[in-house]
Formats: C-alpha cells, sequence, structure tokens
C-alpha cells in the first residue's frame, strides 16, 4: 500500500472523518430510496417533536415536513454545491496560479493584481451578492462560491510554480523540448498537488458553510431543501421548536468537522516531514 | 468570588444590551400624565397624510388629521368633523353640518372651505384613491360656515366611505390654498384638528403627539400624550410589549409566530377587530393569459388542492379564517351562497384529468411557476405550502423568488404564472375589490390593478350595477351574482382572511373603537382608573 494513503488510513481522526462522509454520501444518494416522498412533502401534523413518532424520528416543521427526510435532501445540496464549487475553483485557481507561477513576468504580475482584487472583497458579501444578481439557485450558488473561493488556490499553487520552474527537471524537460503546457500539466502540476488537495478538502467544508450561510438568510435555490434553508426557516420557532433548527445545524457541524479532521489527516499524510516539524 | 463578579459583569452588559435596544428616551412621566407608548414600525416618511398613506404614517397621522366621518366595525357612518349628514333620495346630494367648535392646531377655526379646498382642489391633485371617488362629484360648495354640500353626476354607493382619514384628511385651506402641495413647508409640521398635536420627532428614535386642548370633542382626548417608538427590530418589539415599554402593537409589528406567545402575558389583551376597513384576503393570484392557467378547470384544481384551514393554521399561525371568496367576510356584501372549494384532491384530479394534463411516471402532470412575494417568512411558508400541496395532485411548483421591486415590476407586467398577494379592501367592493377584476382596470404597467387579465362583460356589468345603486339591497343583489360568478371563474384562489393582531396593554378602554382600529383619532382612549 501507498504509504502516504497507510498513514492516512490508520489515523483515527481520518477514520472518525471518512465515517460521517461516507455516511452523508450515502444518505445523500439513497434519500430517494429512503424517503420515496418530496421532502417538502406534508408528512404529518405541524410540529411534530422528534423521538415521538417512530416513522419521523426527528419530527416535523412548521409545515408538517419530515426534518430526517429533510436532512437526507439536504445532504444533496450541500455536497452538490461544495463538491461541484470546489472543483470549479480548483480549475480555475490552478490554471491562474499555474500561469503566473510558470511565466512570471508581466503575467505574474497581471494575473496575481486580479486575484488580489478578489481577495479585497469580503468573500461572503460577494458571494450573496452574485446570488441576489443571478437570481438564486443552485447554479448561481456554486458559482458563487466558485468565484470567492478560487483567489487562495491560485496564490498557492503560483507560489509552488514559481520555487519549481527553475528546478533541475524542469530545466532538463525543457532541454528536451517539451512544450509550455506539457511541462506545466505533467512536470510540475503533479509536484504541487499535495498542498492543493490538502486544501480542497477545507474549501469543500466552508462551501457547505457558505451555501448554508446564504440559505439561511433566505437567498438559497427555494426549490431545493438545504440544511441552511431548514435552519433559517425555522429560526423564528426556536422558541417553541428547538428540533427544527437544532439537528440540520448538528448535521452541519459534524460535516464540516469531518472535512476538517480528513484536511488536516491528508495534509499531514502527503507532507510527512513538514507536519511532524510543525509539531515538534 | 470570580463567579460572583462575573455573574455581575455579565448582568451588566445584558442590561446595557437591552437598554440599548429601546431608543434613549427620557420618559418624563409625573404622576398625573396619562401617556401611552406605541410601536411605530417602520418610521413614517412624514406625518403629512396628505401625500403619503403608508401603514405607519396612518397610524400616527390619524391622531393629528381627521376626515369627516369614521365608521363602526360593521360600517355604520359615525361622526368626526361632520356631526350631522343627510343624503337626497336620488342618491346625488350629501350635505354635512360641520363641527361649529373645530380649530386647526394653529388656532385658525375649521370652516366648510377647507373641506371644500380639500376634496375639489387638495385630493385632486395627489391622492389617487380619492380621486377615484372624487371625481364623481358635479359640484362641491360651501352652503355657509359650517355647511358642505357635494352634488353627484350619478349615484355613487360608497361615497360616504371616501370621508375616512386616510382617504379623505382635511387639509387646512389657509396654509396650502395656491401652494405647492408637495413642497409647501409646512408639510414637515403638520397641521390638523385632531386631539393630538405633534410635540416632538427624534428621528429614527420616536414620535411624541400632545394632547389639543382646544379639540372639538367635549372632554375628549383623555390622554394627555402618546409617544410612537421606532423600533426596526421585530425581537426588539416583542421585548418592548412583554415588558411594557410600550403598550400598544399592530399590524404585523409582532411575528405570528409571536402573537400567540405575547397574547398569554397577563398584561397584554390580543384585538383582532379594527381592521375591517382593511380586511385582507391572502389570495393566488393567477395569470388568465397563459396556460394552463388559462382553463378556467386548472384553476378550479388548483382551488380544490389547497387546504385553506391549514394555511390558516400553519402559515399565519391561527390569525384569520378560510375565506370564500373575494369579498371578506368581515366587510360589506359579502355573501357565503357561492361555490365553495373545500379541498377535495379527488376532484381536482379529475378536473386535471378531464383537462387531458395526464401524469407521467414521475407522477407530474405539468410543472408551474409561482413568483413568491417577497414580503418576509410568511410568504416564505405559504409558496411552500402551494408547492407541496399541488405536488399532491400532481401539478409540479417551481418557486421562482424575488425582491420587492422585481416582484412589482413583473406582477405589474403581467410577467407571472401565480403569485400570491394579501390587498386591502377599504370597506366596499366598488372601493377595494372591482379593481382587480373589472376590464377597464386592465393596466399593463400597473400594480395592484387587473394583473390576472380576467375580463368578463357581465362581471364589469355587476361591479357598475354595484357601484351606482343607492338602495343597500340594490347593491348586495349585484355584488352576491359578482361573488358567484367569481367563485365559479376562480380567477383567484382566495386562501385566508387575514385577521391582523392588536396587542394591547390591559389597562387602557377605547381604544379601538372603529373599523380603522389603530388608525383611528384615539380621541376616546383612556386609562382605565
Amino acid at each position: 500500500m501507498n504509504p502516504s494513503l497507510r498513514r492516512f488510513l490508520t489515523d483515527p481522526k481520518a477514520v472518525i472523518g471518512l465515517t460521517i462522509l461516507i455516511v452523508t454520501l450515502a444518505a445523500a444518494l439513497l434519500a430517494p430510496v429512503l424517503f420515496p416522498r418530496d421532502p417538502w412533502q406534508m408528512v404529518s401534523r405541524p410540529f411534530l417533536p422528534p423521538f415521538q413518532d417512530a416513522r419521523y424520528w426527528l419530527g416535523t416543521d412548521m409545515l408538517g415536513r419530515d426534518i430526517l427526510a429533510g436532512i437526507a435532501y439536504g445532504a444533496q445540496m450541500s455536497l452538490i454545491v461544495g463538491v461541484a464549487s470546489t472543483a470549479a475553483a480548483l480549475i480555475l485557481g490552478i490554471l491562474v496560479g499555474a500561469f503566473a507561477g510558470y511565466n512570471g513576468g508581466w503575467i505574474d504580475d497581471a494575473l496575481m493584481r486580479g486575484t488580489e482584487f478578489f481577495q479585497t472583497i469580503p468573500t461572503f458579501v460577494f458571494a450573496l451578492l452574485m446570488v441576489a444578481i443571478l437570481a438564486p439557485s443552485i447554479t448561481s450558488i456554486i458559482i458563487a462560491i466558485c468565484v470567492v473561493s478560487w483567489p487562495p488556490v491560485a496564490r498557492l499553487v503560483r507560489s509552488e510554480f514559481a520555487t519549481l520552474r527553475s528546478r533541475e527537471f524542469v530545466k532538463a524537460a525543457r532541454v528536451l523540448g517539451e512544450s509550455n503546457s506539457r511541462i506545466i500539466f505533467t512536470q510540475i502540476l503533479p509536484n504541487t498537488l499535495s498542498p492543493v488537495i490538502a486544501m480542497s478538502s477545507l474549501m469543500v467544508a466552508s462551501a457547505i458553510l457558505t451555501e448554508a450561510a446564504i440559505s439561511f438568510l433566505g437567498l438559497g435555490d427555494p426549490n431545493r431543501m438545504s440544511w441552511g434553508y431548514m435552519i433559517g426557516a425555522s429560526r423564528t420557532v426556536i422558541r417553541q421548536a428547538w428540533w427544527m433548527s437544532f439537528f440540520p445545524g448538528l448535521v452541519i457541524l459534524l460535516v464540516v468537522l469531518a472535512l476538517n479532521l480528513v484536511g488536516e489527516t491528508l495534509n499531514d499524510a502527503l507532507n510527512p516531514r513538514l507536519s511532524r516539524k510543525g509539531r515538534q | 468570588m470570580t463567579s460572583i463578579s462575573r455573574r455581575a459583569i455579565l448582568k451588566g452588559s445584558a442590561a446595557g444590551v437591552l437598554a440599548g435596544l429601546l431608543p434613549s428616551i427620557s420618559l418624563a412621566q409625573d404622576a398625573a400624565a396619562k401617556s401611552m407608548s406605541i410601536i411605530a414600525f417602520p418610521e413614517p416618511p412624514t406625518l403629512f397624510i396628505g401625500l403619503d398613506q403608508n401603514g405607519s404614517t396612518q397610524t400616527v397621522a390619524g391622531k393629528i388629521y381627521e376626515s369627516l366621518l369614521t365608521w363602526d366595525f360593521d360600517f355604520t357612518p359615525l361622526p368626526g368633523l361632520a356631526t350631522a349628514w343627510e343624503m337626497s333620495e336620488d342618491g346625488l346630494v350629501y350635505t354635512f353640518h360641520l363641527a361649529q367648535n373645530a380649530k386647526w392646531h394653529d388656532g385658525t377655526p375649521f370652516t366648510a372651505d377647507d373641506v371644500v379646498f380639500t376634496c375639489s382642489d387638495f385630493l385632486m391633485e395627489v391622492h389617487p384613491r380619492a380621486r377615484a371617488i372624487f371625481a364623481h362629484c358635479d359640484k362641491i360648495e360651501a352652503v355657509d360656515a359650517h355647511t358642505v354640500r357635494f352634488t353627484l353626476k350619478q349615484p355613487f354607493g360608497p361615497f360616504l366611505m371616501g370621508f375616512e382619514m386616510s382617504t379623505a384628511p382635511m387639509i387646512p385651506a389657509h396654509l396650502y390654498k395656491g401652494t405647492d402641495f408637495r413642497t409647501n413647508p409646512n408639510n414637515n409640521t403638520p397641521v390638523g384638528t385632531g386631539p393630538f398635536k405633534l410635540a416632538e420627532w427624534a428621528r429614527g428614535q420616536y414620535i411624541r403627539l400632545e394632547k389639543n386642548p382646544d379639540y372639538h370633542g367635549e372632554g375628549e382626548p383623555h390622554l394627555d400624550e402618546l409617544t410612537f417608538l421606532i423600533l426596526p427590530d421585530a425581537g426588539a418589539r416583542a421585548i418592548a410589549l412583554e415588558q411594557g415599554d410600550v403598550q400598544q402593537g399592530q399590524f404585523f409589528d409582532i411575528e405570528l409566530f409571536d402573537v400567540g406567545r405575547l397574547a398569554e402575558l397577563p398584561h397584554l389583551e390580543l384585538i383582532s377587530k379594527g381592521y375591517e376597513y382593511y380586511a385582507p384576503v391572502a389570495r393566488i393570484e393567477f395569470n388568465t393569459r397563459v396556460a394552463p392557467f388559462d382553463d378556467k378547470r386548472f384553476r378550479q384544481a388548483v382551488c380544490y388542492a389547497l387546504d385553506k384551514q391549514l394555511f390558516t393554521d400553519a402559515i399565519f399561525f391561527g390569525m384569520g379564517e378560510p375565506a370564500t371568496g373575494p369579498i371578506s367576510k368581515r366587510t360589506r356584501f359579502y355573501d357565503s351562497n357561492v361555490t365553495l372549494y373545500d379541498q377535495d384532491t379527488a376532484k381536482a384530479e379529475a378536473l386535471l384529468d378531464e383537462m387531458g394534463l395526464a401524469a407521467g411516471d414521475d407522477g407530474v402532470r405539468t410543472t408551474v411557476k409561482f413568483m413568491r412575494l417577497p414580503w418576509g417568512e410568511t410568504w416564505a411558508r405559504f409558496a411552500e405550502m402551494v408547492q407541496q400541496q399541488l405536488a399532491v395532485v400532481g401539478i409540479r411548483v417551481e418557486i421562482e423568488p424575488s425582491d420587492p421591486a422585481s416582484w412589482t415590476q413583473r406582477y405589474a407586467n403581467w410577467d407571472f404564472q401565480m403569485t400570491s398577494n394579501y390587498p386591502y379592501q377599504f370597506g366596499d367592493p366598488a372601493l377595494g375589490v372591482s379593481r382587480f377584476f373589472i376590464s377597464s382596470n386592465i393596466r399593463q404597467g400597473v400594480a395592484y390593478s387587473n394583473c390576472t387579465g380576467y375580463s368578463n362583460p357581465e362581471v364589469d356589468a355587476l361591479f357598475d350595477a354595484g357601484a351606482v345603486a343607492v338602495r343597500d339591497e340594490d347593491r348586495q343583489a349585484a355584488y352576491t351574482k359578482v361573488q358567484q360568478i367569481l367563485t365559479e371563474d376562480v380567477p383567484m384562489c382566495w386562501l385566508v382572511e387575514v385577521n391582523f393582531p392588536t396587542l394591547l396593554d390591559r389597562r387602557y378602554k377605547d381604544v379601538v373603537v372603529s373599523a380603522i382600529g389603530v388608525n383611528e383619532t384615539y380621541r376616546r382612549a383612556a386609562l382605565a382608573a
């Protein structure tokens, strides 16, 4: 077995994190099987407290919708948004960072000033504004989160490229006549991926939190159940019905925690020397 | 020791936070002064009721300005600035006898000239809703200093309803005649005839009104001072009521989910009377120009699919009752003898089958769009409830989010399939209901006109007949027929007659005494001994 992978899988933090993530993924995939009814459908009387009816054991919300079904369908939304926006941000960030770092000079300057421009805008406010302008939908949320989260990736990749481009193996490739794009994608990029992979898990976590916050404020996709929406909608009745906001909140906490654990252990596993040095 | 001091600090900071929620106002309450504090939300842009009739403007300015009449809960006219009035047999001539001792707040006597100026000059220029009423007048003349005569071109049933405070507030002719009404400097220093006059307005904090000692009502008002606190935060409003910092909250000041909790407090009373003049019916409007809403059977199916009682209980927290038609049963000319749409999913599905809308493999017959009303949580839940109940009969609803500007824009320009709304009825079908159904009011670009595009010559004729009939029986006959036709054609689905809640401190009496409730003058309001 690959030593990095073994280090990763033997770390209890990673095991806990992965378990939670696998359960979440399973809930998202199996939601239509476990809860064949639309999560927006009324299933029982409104304001049913949890642990009273075995069929709806997390209770129902103010319109009689099953909280558990909502959480399962919400997992779909959170995972789709988290993964899609992170993937898009990674692609954008890597492209910008790679070209800036590899070329240096004025191209680097221009691209980095552009990146800094995005970094100066408060990310959440910017994302909220974009969703409001683009009209709330899952696509606009993904775009908004992507747009606010690519700059750190670009900066990270750029700094890696800037150091790697003068190494011997790159010079060798250049002497062998490889094209610039080939050098970028097959020589340098694979060597920069470890920190990017570790970072991406944290980006998914922050994307899920951002999506939850957007939905909490009522700008989510109105046709898709999401955890942030569930908390936002039931915040008004929190005095009468704690469970409506508590369970989705707990789930967000667990998933974000799991992603952080996984991200941290990935970082340790992929950069063993770096991490050990950091700990001592 | 540490824990004690920490607790003390926490307590101190908590008190500071709570105090910060309320505007810092020195309530110079000497024991004898009878005062009352009321929530004002949002802050009125102006107190000159002639130019602005927003909700909170009416609540505050209603104490400063008066009209000739006011209205009992059952719409019997009551004296305001007019002490007596009569209508000629043919319904063409109305004569008002004005209070002899009424004075403007600057000391000038209130006379018939003020009435003539207000109704024939001022309102005609600046007040569209009043213009629609006073346009029926042929002549408005002062018979003597305290008698005014209105001569109509043709009878207009709800004419007297026009003399309500927000529709025809009396404006002082000596300050406004011959000036530019919109820029007149007196707009900032309201001069009315009401029982209270403006004492102090600390913008963003409070508006203080004091007793008008020269008020024409004998021995009135009973209160010395009214303070309107500007409380923009819903949580702060609830706390202020709960702790007794204010004695009254009205309309949707208090979020509906909080009303029940506050109403159970021993010092507060929940009053649902006093909104008869507004009596909104929460409804879904269909754009009858677009398929499938152009088919009456589809609209009926939607009506049958929705559970009105559940809307009342789950969305409005019981603040209302299921509606049966376009006219609220709390206003005039309501008739219950109409096509009723109690929830019946079998009927709804039969109608959809008849239209040939068969369910696909996923159980969906068709997909429609619902433009969500952008006025807060209640309307978001409302849209979701529509979505979940229509899904049961195979109609998939996509909710379209909107902000206030885009909602108004799209609604006015017919760019929607279905949306919700709850406009005021103004006490009479001719004033608040017909505007949504008569074909002459299909005006693109104008919100709150006939935006559904419903057009039926028979309905047009009946609304006309109802407006010009002199006798109430004739008006009732026309409106009964209208309600029967409309509930058959359902250009809208009427769901809930919304009851606004007034939460009032139990020590006050005679506060809510008319169909305009909290917007009334409060001339009779008193602190119980």
